[in-house]
């Protein structure tokens, strides 16, 4: 192949993409060659590690579910209907992807000591407790999981849609027995998505369910308790785990535009 | 009879379509050309009730329709992508309808074996939409739009996307159709030899008004 100014261009680009790719592996690899996976294996069994494990998968699959409810109808409503003030209410849809995740957990924490929080803590108690855990999860991987069926929907036509209505379909017919069919593989990437966000989220719940081993110690947790106690090692460990996660979650949500 | 009475859509400022007035007799072949992007799909989706119109009326049968949802109009609606369902097969897309009116599965199988068969589409009823041609899709379309015994049916080009040679049995089969069920249909077109072979009323589209060319 001849070297034309064409060519060049695309070399340039691939070598900054590769310089981007070969920047990971060498993270990822400096972190997995940190110590054995003997070692490794012995702090995954460990009863905390376990425990939190645990608790995160449980946690992230409510926090994601949840998400996914909430996501159909808002990125339904935002795809198919034109309403005045759509773009500030869309702006505001996307306010937990930008506050910082501190800022998150706080606003939260503040919330439940107000009357109205006060009175729902009531019936559920979340703060320092592992519905709070879930619910600090929630409100960051809904925004996610809403951005995902929106772009969904968009990319579907609303057409057949249409079509189930004139056929004597309602609208809510017509989104239960033709969008929702259509959207499966979007609600499956949301879903992921809004779990592999959960599985990473720490700055919330932190400030708001704590992080007390045994009790609301998610894997996130664990890292940062392991790493101001000094063990690296096991920080090391579980951060691995959760990048194995992470990859499975990328595996599937990559599957989902060819399979589900 | 279908009736449009001053109907007028606007978007953006933009005048579409000014003060529409037409009335098409009971089962009349209409049929409606004019120059891409003049407001015909426009018209057709108000007359189905998917766009309320900015100002006139819709009657069917002497009734003001216009306020009525479009699962209430009784108006069969074809577009020019066809709209199959994905993920529904071709006995679950011609079955959409009955079901939803609450026919007995037995009676519903009973429809959908009889229209599969006027459409010559028994062998496909266990397909999905991606696995048919562009002439079994139009059948399908067509078999969804009937299962819901519409008094009017609505096509947006449906030939469009058959080539030459099957055209002429789309054609033979609208026609039949046509005839089979009573039915009123208003059918879109650019093509002329279509709308001289199937047309008995040929409307046409100039600067968002409609005109009456000629009546067979």
């Amino acid at each position: 192949m001849r070297l034309n100014r064409s060519n060049l261009c695309w070399l340039a680009l691939a070598l900054i993409t590769g310089a981007y790719l070969l920047f990971w592996a060498l993270l990822l690899g400096a972190t997995a060659t940190y110590s054995t996976p003997d070692s490794w294996l012995q702090v995954l069994r460990s009863a905390e590690i376990r425990h939190a494990t645990f608790l995160s998968l449980v946690t992230c699959s409510l926090a994601a579910g949840f998400a996914l409810l909430l996501a159909v109808p808002v990125g339904y409503l935002m795809t198919r209907l034109e309403f005045r003030g759509k773009s500030w209410l869309d702006a505001a849809l996307d306010i937990p992807i930008i506050l910082p995740p501190l800022v998150v957990g706080l606003c939260l924490l503040i919330f439940f000591q107000t009357k109205i929080g006060k009175v729902i803590e009531m019936a559920i108690p979340f703060t320092y407790q592992i519905s709070g855990v879930v619910l600090a999860q929630f409100v960051v991987a809904a925004a996610f999981a809403i951005r995902t069926m929106r772009g969904t929907f968009q990319h579907l036509s609303a057409r057949p849609e249409d079509v189930a209505l004139t056929l004597g379909c309602t609208r809510f017919q017509a989104l239960w027995h033709v969008a929702l069919p259509a959207a499966r593989r979007g609600m499956v990437a949301a879903f992921c998505i809004a779990w592999a966000r959960s599985l990473g989220e720490f700055g919330p719940i932190l400030v708001f369910a704590g992080a007390t081993r045994m009790k609301t110690e998610v894997l996130p947790t664990t890292v940062w308790l392991e790493l101001s106690v000094g063990n690296l090692e096991a920080a090391v460990a579980v951060s691995l785990f959760m990048v194995l996660l992470a990859v499975l979650v990328l595996v599937a949500v990559r599957a989902t535009g060819e399979k589900v | 009879m279908i009736q449009l009475d001053h109907i007028t859509w606007k978007v953006s400022g933009r005048t579409i379509l000014e003060g529409v007035t037409v009335a098409i007799p009971a089962n009349t072949y209409a049929v409606l050309m004019g120059p891409t992007g003049c407001g015909k799909t426009t018209l057709l989706e108000i007359l189905c009730g998917l766009r309320r119109p900015t100002a006139g009326r819709v009657l069917l049968d002497s009734v003001d329709v216009t306020d009525l949802e479009p699962r209430e109009r009784g108006i069969g609606y074809v577009p020019q992508d066809l709209a199959l369902f994905p993920g529904l097969t071709v006995r679950e897309q011609i079955g959409f309808a009955p079901k939803l009116r609450g026919v007995p599965a037995a009676e519903l199988n009973q429809q959908v074996d009889r229209l599969a068969g006027q459409f010559g589409i028994v062998p496909l009823l266990d397909r999905l939409p991606d696995m048919l041609s562009g002439g079994e899709k139009q059948r399908v379309a067509l078999a969804r739009a009937l299962a819901a015994r519409p008094r009017l049916l609505l096509l947006d080009e449906p030939l469009s996307a058959l080539d030459e040679s099957m055209r002429a049995e789309a054609m033979a089969l609208l026609q039949r159709v046509q005839q089979e069920h009573a039915l009123t249909v208003l059918h879109v077109t650019h093509s002329s030899s279509e709308a001289a072979a199937l047309g008995t009323l040929h409307l046409r589209m100039v600067a968002g008004r409609l005109e009456v060319e000629s009546q067979g």
